[in-house]
């Protein structure tokens, strides 16, 4: 108990001194998941709209998949990468590894999943009350994804931050791929564990409460960037 | 104001790695925790304009990150393991930098009474395998668990007598095995400056050391640039040339936490 009191203190010190090692990692977790959630929502967004208006053969098979594949367990997305990025293979000529770009790439196919999962559910359900007037305009299948893209943006948002949630928090694969290298690979998650290996609770816990403030952050600025519950709008 | 946060970001993830040449080493979890590396790192900075990157993992890891050419160089301590890694030409030679010494820690109660009565080290492992007292190993394939394994083997106990009632694996690093022993009060072996350097003791503490077999030799390995033409042999060379310096030598040797010496240069 008494290294949550420790930690508390640690965290607040840490915020309140801007410890010049604290803004590096935590820009650099603020960078790595950024990046990744911009770019799964990119390909995961279309997707989940493609795979809600599509009629396609084993739809509900590829949907079952998608919605499995939200639960890939990082670790294994972190060794896959590692072993695709790895000087030994495929991809190893382009000297990735334990750098910044590999988390991305690790992170942005756990990512891809959960935020296409949840898009298509959101999607879906428009897509059931737009069904009608969308077909009666004689629209085609591009501006239909786009109107249900726009119309359910704030499912979206919540999707993106979803995804945001999970990569900022993430630590099995960017330990792999980025090797927790100080001043190169090091972020919010894998100082924690260090720390916590070191046995140094009290630093490791006062970590664990600037990451969840940092989160929190992101989420408040988002929303109030793309207002949302204010007023009549939503 | 999202975008100059960005901005920000990429500016502080991009400035350290492009200011000098970088090489990345394996480091062993055992070298990196006893806190050696951030008075080196620096200082190796200073002399050499060379920014080493550690990854740090177990022995196992390193010296497979070593075949795969994903890092220049290694920095471990397990001797069967180093040389099987240059008679597979992985590496190219193997220069002895210093060593350390390995402690058995367990419960300050110590059920076994190994810091009475235990004469070596593999007597200690004896008696606590005789009173069955809990016992912490790291099981992942690391120098340090190489060594434990190395001394169950002497002290002729095998792996079915090894129960798992009081025989835990933990399956992690130096660190997170300490955390274990230090939450089931086991005993457990660990390399002095990690368990210096630890800081949830607990109950624990040191009950034997000393014996010669416990010493634990550090060894820098060059990756092959034969087998992977990428890694940066020069500076493989310069950092090898610094870490038997005599500048190493005084910085290594004075090395001390809570006035106890830890490591002891022995580069020739």
């Amino acid at each position: 108990m008494l290294e949550i009191w420790l930690g508390i203190k640690a965290a607040f010190w840490l915020v309140v001194t801007l410890d010049a090692d604290l803004i590096e990692i935590a820009a650099r977790s603020l960078l790595v998941t950024l990046s990744a959630v911009a770019i799964a929502a990119a390909i995961a967004l279309p997707l989940g709209a493609w795979l809600a208006v599509g009629r396609y053969r084993f739809r509900r098979l590829v949907i079952a998949v998608l919605n499995a594949l939200m639960g890939l367990p990082p670790v294994v997305v972190g060794l896959v990468v590692y072993l695709m990025l790895s000087r030994s293979g495929p991809f190893g000529v382009m000297g990735l590894l334990f750098t910044p770009w590999a988390m991305i790439i690790a992170q942005v196919i756990i990512l891809t999943p959960l935020i296409a999962s949840i898009a298509h559910q959101s999607i879906r359900d428009l897509w059931a009350e737009y069904h009608d007037l969308l077909i009666s305009l004689n629209t085609s299948r591009g501006q239909r994804i786009k109107t249900l893209l726009w119309d359910s943006r704030r499912a979206l948002l919540t999707a993106a931050l979803a995804g945001f949630g999970r990569g900022i928090g993430e630590v099995g694969a960017i330990m792999i791929v980025g090797g927790n290298i100080d001043h190169a690979t090091r972020v919010m998650t894998t100082a924690i564990a260090l720390e916590t290996s070191k046995g140094d609770f009290a630093l490791a816990i006062g970590l664990g409460f600037v990451l969840v403030g940092l989160a929190l952050t992101v989420s408040i600025l988002i929303h109030m960037l793309s207002g949302t519950e204010v007023r009549d709008r939503w | 104001m999202m975008r100059t946060l960005f901005a920000l970001a990429i500016a502080a993830c991009l400035a350290s790695p492009l200011a000098a040449e970088t090489l990345r080493m394996a480091v062993t979890t055992s070298f990196h925790n006893s806190g050696l590396s951030d008075v080196l790192l620096p200082e190796i900075a200073k002399d050499t304009g060379l920014d080493v990157q550690l990854v740090v993992v177990g022995t196992g890891q390193a010296i497979r990150l070593g075949e795969a050419g994903d890092v220049d160089a290694i920095l471990v301590h397990s001797r069967k393991a180093e040389e099987a890694f240059l008679a597979a030409g992985y590496g190219t030679h193997r220069r002895e930098i210093m060593y350390n010494d390995f402690a058995i820690i367990g419960p300050s109660s110590d059920p076994a009474t190994i810091a009475e009565d235990a004469e070596t080290a593999t007597d200690a492992l004896r008696r606590i395998a005789n009173v069955q007292a809990p016992f912490a190993s790291r099981g992942d394939d690391s120098g340090t668990h190489k060594k434990e394994l190395a001394l169950w083997a002497a002290a002729g106990i095998d792996a079915a007598q090894r129960t798992p009632d009081w025989y835990k694996e933990a399956g992690a690093g130096m660190g997170a095995t300490l955390n274990t022993a230090s939450g089931l009060n086991a005993y457990v072996l660990a390399d002095r400056a990690s368990w210096l350097n630890f800081a949830n003791k607990g109950e624990l503490a040191l009950l034997f050391a000393g014996d010669p077999v416990l010493f634990n030799q550090y060894a820098f390995l060059p990756v092959n640039p034969a087998k992977h033409a990428h890694v940066k042999a020069e500076a493989a060379a310069m950092l090898e040339g610094w870490l038997t310096s005599p500048r190493a030598a005084q910085l290594i040797n004075g090395y001390t936490i809570n006035g106890e010496t830890l490591f002891a240069f022995n580069a020739e």
